[in-house]
């Protein structure tokens, strides 16, 4: 392939790449680019070259070692739920943009240790981005098949590099405020990872498949090569011990990582996408390294013996059997991995170094009286040439040192600096007590001892001087050798350098941490970040702060960053939320954090301190005192809790006291009805009785035949009044509970028939038919004969009041149910309007609902049939199924269900 | 020979009115609800209309309405017959343009005597 070809393609694929960046950042809010899958996948840029290309040489020369890399964060991954959870709300709260503010935040806002931990990181990455343009230039010339040229300036990965360098300090520097999301960045970085892993699963499976006859085959065919055996076991203890120590090493790497932070962290949108990370990143491990084997002992069985760097195995493999198009696609993907590391770890440390080390150092001075275009300007611009140069330099330092090291070894080194951080990280999170002197020193002295034990035998080794270092230690002192150090002489280079720096650095860290108290701003902060899930809404509750401040100075300084009207809005945000007056003019301790916060994303929590304590006027507050105020504050926000949950019990108990007085008001106005309604009820028949009466009194030639008609209805009244009362009576006793009922076992349809005989007369009246098929069948239940009997017998006499004047027809059926006995009788009459359904079983229902209009019989009827039916634990209810006229129906519990009780 | 409109559904209240009136020479009509009295006004101008107030179909309120709205019947005597007691249904009554409120149960003898009296 042609470098110019390669270049073009190279050129077509990154504008692609430009080009979906560039859509996410206009769609940064659509669940495309804000879902847990994208952030999943943006969480793989762990992967990086060294994986793609770096794990095949390591298994080609040294069999399963490759493995603890990815099993380190495979186990620790579980917890994230907890603690990178407890992580991201820190960063979130406190606008945190790097692990650099992370730490120097919770020790005290130090501006030193913040410049220190950027430093290390610069240290530990710089030559990690260099070991990434290693591997892009190796590949670019493997698949061109182009030597790589001794003069930088013909050599063309030096114009990829810069491109790249280009591209990323363009999109890496939208925003200001570093703590802003760059979805563009994210989801381009997503896309390449699902690419690389894309084109490592090809490529793998057509070495496994294709070259070879399955993973069966490599295996045969590799067991007979020397040293397979040994090169494919775990081996001893020693050789576990050595696993142990760089699972542990990746483990830290997983959280420490800039990289990895600035994409687990400062990219994480919603809590909630870490589930689906918590499942899909492990998954994505595992999917890479199933081919990593077969790849590199497929490589190992073709070239063997011939000298081959077995970390390009992946190109060489397709390139031997002059397959192109795979052996770009693979270079393409191996770009990925390297590009979408170098990206975002150039933007991570180009704001570290800003917003820790320059700005906090240098030009906070210049910013503080500029404008505010003036200084978001110089911000953006001094981060822009700060990737810029990173890259550059990492470029610088790969073509002059590590020219001749194999990747996975530059990359380890690159963990075991960036592990320095992990005691004063984790400490941060979990012990209060932890101090900045402490982390400090743990951190400087574990950078010395893997200084001392990795970086100066490494860069003798580059030089190729004499190694009598190495091999006898600085003056002969057998005990000082670097990779021997006190005589620790079973581990390899790397877990020895991890075990003995970490070693001292827990050690320092601890033992000043207890020896020294911290000052009070420091265990302001210890409080903050351990008990960050109190503070997670009000955490401006928990800073404290004593002294003179007026907010118009601080709001001058924040104009200066935020311009006048994001202040503006941010001012009464805060006001809201605290409900603070806004012509108040003295600041307190929670505008002061809340304006250390708004400047944090700017120029980092260090410089943001530095700026507002220039413009208030601070009181020392002893660290008791700061107990003392952490302790009250912590008591307010239980006692606010407490408040507000009272308030909200009481809120519920108000709202069911006015249910229950509005139940009572109802309760009170259906009483009145039914009084109402009885006494309108009670009178008619009485009046009749009365007027019967008096004719019958005072006219004494009242024809006989009349006289008897009179009598007559004074008889068939008074029984009226008397069957009146009775329903009255018997209605009452069911509302209140005193009604008895005596169930036992009867027979349904036999109940029917002898309510159908004493019907039978109006019935025969009328000229009603009666349909009733179930006449003759047995259908038990269990119920107060009596009772249903003056169901069926109301539910019968309005069905035959109701039906239809010429041909009425009167339907009866029973049926048995799972768990109920059900009883339908239908009339085909007017039928019953929907919207009446439930009021029909009211008493006097019509009277009540029709307002004036005179009820059909007592009204009662119905609100007795319901009760005797409830009370009979089954349901009556009436419906409008059938085409013509109402139905009424009623259940009760089958005899089995009622007999099982 | 007066002429008097019954209103009302009870069968036997209407009885004992019927015989009443009858007997003191008037000629009576007889409807069981509102809708049933409206049709029998279209051909007859009863001097005095007794009206029932819960009826089914057309209460006697409704009924009342559409009587005032009739210029031919402006000179009928409207008095409801009703055992709805309560002042405000007196007050609802009396403010329709009814001439008379007498409350059931009522004496026959006294409710011709007021009858008289209004005509």
């Amino acid at each position: 392939m042609s470098s110019i070809g390669l270049l073009l393609i190279l050129a077509l694929y990154v504008s692609i790449l430009f080009y979906i960046a560039y859509w996410a950042e206009k769609r940064s809010h659509s669940k495309w680019t804000n879902n847990p899958y994208i952030y999943s996948f943006s969480l793989a840029v762990y992967c990086t070259a060294w994986t793609y290309y770096g794990s095949i040489g390591v298994a080609a020369e040294s069999g399963l070692s490759y493995l603890p890399i990815y099993l380190g964060p495979i186990i620790i991954i579980p917890t994230w739920m907890v603690i990178l959870k407890r992580i991201i709300r820190i960063s979130r709260v406190n606008k945190i943009s790097s692990i650099a503010d992370f730490i120097s935040l919770r020790y005290g806002n130090s501006r030193f240790l913040g410049a220190l931990v950027t430093m290390i990181c610069v240290f530990g990455i710089v030559p990690y981005i260099s070991l990434q343009l290693k591997s892009i230039s190796d590949t670019f010339h493997i698949v061109t098949k182009t030597q790589s040229s001794e003069n930088i300036f013909t050599d063309t990965t030096t114009y990829v590099c810069l491109a790249l360098a280009l591209f990323a300090s363009y999109y890496g520097t939208k925003y200001v405020d570093a703590s802003e999301k760059r979805r563009g960045i994210v989801t381009a970085v997503a896309m390449e990872s699902i690419l690389k892993l894309v084109f490592f699963l090809i490529i793998g499976i057509y070495v496994t498949y294709f070259v070879y006859d399955g993973f069966g085959d490599i295996y045969t065919k590799a067991a007979v090569l020397e040293n397979f055996e040994k090169k494919n076991s775990i081996g001893d203890l020693t050789n576990g011990i050595n696993w142990f120590f760089l699972c542990l090493l990746s483990m830290f790497a997983i959280f420490l990582l800039p990289r990895q932070f600035h994409t687990a962290i400062v990219e994480n949108n919603k809590e909630t996408h870490i589930r689906t990370a918590m499942w899909l990143f492990p998954l994505y491990l595992l999917l890479f390294n199933i081919f990593v084997f077969p790849i590199a002992w497929g490589g190992n069985i073709l070239f063997e013996d011939k000298g081959l760097n077995s970390d390009t195995y992946s190109l060489l493999i397709p390139q031997f059997f002059n397959n192109n198009f795979l052996t770009v696609l693979v270079f393409l993907g191996g770009f990925s991995a390297a590009i979408s590391m170098i990206i975002v770890s150039s933007i991570a440390l180009a704001t570290m170094l800003s917003n820790n080390l320059l700005i906090p150092y240098g030009f906070i001075g210049s910013l503080e009286n500029s404008s505010q275009e003036k200084n978001s300007k110089r911000i953006l611009i001094s981060r822009k040439i700060g990737i810029f140069l990173l890259i550059i330099l990492a470029y610088a330092i790969y073509r002059i040192f590590i020219l001749d090291y194999s990747l996975v070894s530059i990359g380890l080194v690159s963990f075991v600096v960036i592990a320095q951080l992990a005691p004063s990280f984790f400490g941060a999170l979990f012990w209060r007590r932890g101090s900045k002197k402490g982390a400090i020193t743990g951190i400087i002295v574990g950078f010395l001892i893997c200084f001392y034990t990795l970086l100066i035998p490494y860069a003798i080794g580059i030089t190729k001087s004499s190694s009598l270092f190495i091999q006898e230690g600085p003056w002969g002192t057998a005990l000082l050798k670097p990779f021997q150090l006190f005589g620790l002489d079973y581990l390899e280079p790397i877990p020895h350098a991890v075990f003995w720096s970490l070693f001292f650095n827990v050690i320092c860290y601890a033992a000043i941490s207890v020896s020294f108290k911290g000052n009070y701003r420091e265990r302001n902060y210890a409080e903050m970040f351990v008990d960050i899930d109190k503070y997670i809404t009000n955490h401006e509750d928990a800073f404290v702060w004593k002294g003179t401040a007026y907010i118009s100075d601080i709001q001058k300084v924040l104009q200066r960053f935020l311009g006048e009207e994001r202040t503006k809005r941010a001012m009464t945000i805060f006001n809201l939320k605290y409900n603070i007056d806004k012509n108040i003019t003295t600041a307190d301790a929670r505008f002061i954090k809340f304006a250390e916060n708004l400047l944090t994303g700017h120029i980092g929590t260090a410089s943001a301190k530095i700026l507002i304590s220039s413009v208030v006027k601070e009181d020392k507050i002893s660290l008791t005192e700061v107990l003392r105020i952490l302790e009250e504050s912590k008591e307010n926000i239980i006692i606010n809790k407490k408040l507000t949950d009272t308030s909200n019990e009481l809120k519920k108990i108000s709202i069911q006291l006015k249910n229950a007085n509005q139940e009572l008001v109802n309760k009170d106005i259906q009483k009145d009805e039914f009084l109402d309604t009885v006494t309108h009820e009670l009178r008619t028949p009485i009046t009749a009785i009365r007027a019967a009466s008096e004719i019958l009194h005072d006219d004494d030639d009242i024809p006989e035949e009349l006289r008897k008609q009179f009598l007559q209805n004074i008889i068939s009244e008074s029984d009226r009044l008397n069957r009146l009362i009775d329903k009255i009576l018997d209605l009452e006793k069911f509302e209140t509970g005193k009604q008895k009922i005596y169930l036992s076992k009867n027979n349904i349809s036999k109940t029917v028939e002898k309510t159908l005989l004493s019907l039978k007369q109006l019935i025969k009246n009328k000229k009603i038919g009666i349909e009733f098929d179930e006449a003759s069948k047995e259908i038990k239940a269990f119920y107060d004969e009596e009772r249903i009997i003056q169901v069926i017998y109301n539910l019968l006499s309005n069905a035959i009041k109701f039906s239809s004047e010429t041909a009425g027809k009167i339907s009866i059926k029973i049926t048995e149910k799972k768990e109920v006995v059900e009883v339908r009788i239908h009339n085909n009459g007017k039928g019953i309007k929907e919207e009446d359904f439930e009021a029909i079983f009211d008493k006097f229902y019509q009277s009540r609902n029709q307002n004036v209009k005179k009820p059909i019989g007592s009204g009662l009827g119905l609100a007795i049939c319901k009760q005797i039916i409830e009370h009979h634990k089954g349901k009556i209810w009436a419906d409008n199924t059938e085409t013509n006229g109402a139905t009424f129906i009623f259940t009760l519990p089958n005899y089995n269900t009622t007999e099982n009780y | 020979m007066k002429k008097i409109l019954i209103v009302d559904d009870e069968p036997n209240i209407v009885m004992s009115l019927e015989y009443t009136f009858k007997k003191n020479n008037f000629e009576v009509f007889i409807a069981r609800d509102g809708q049933e009295a409206l049709e029998i006004l279209k051909n007859q101008l009863p001097d005095v209309i007794i009206l029932d107030v819960m009826m089914p179909m057309v209460d006697g309120y409704a009924t009342l309405e559409q009587i005032k709205k009739d210029e031919r019947l402006k000179h009928c005597k409207v008095i409801f017959l009703t055992a709805k007691n309560k002042e405000k249904d007196i007050e609802k009554g009396l403010s329709l343009g009814a001439n008379l409120y007498v409350l059931k149960p009522f004496s026959v003898k006294k409710l011709v005597e007021q009858v008289q009296g209004l005509i």
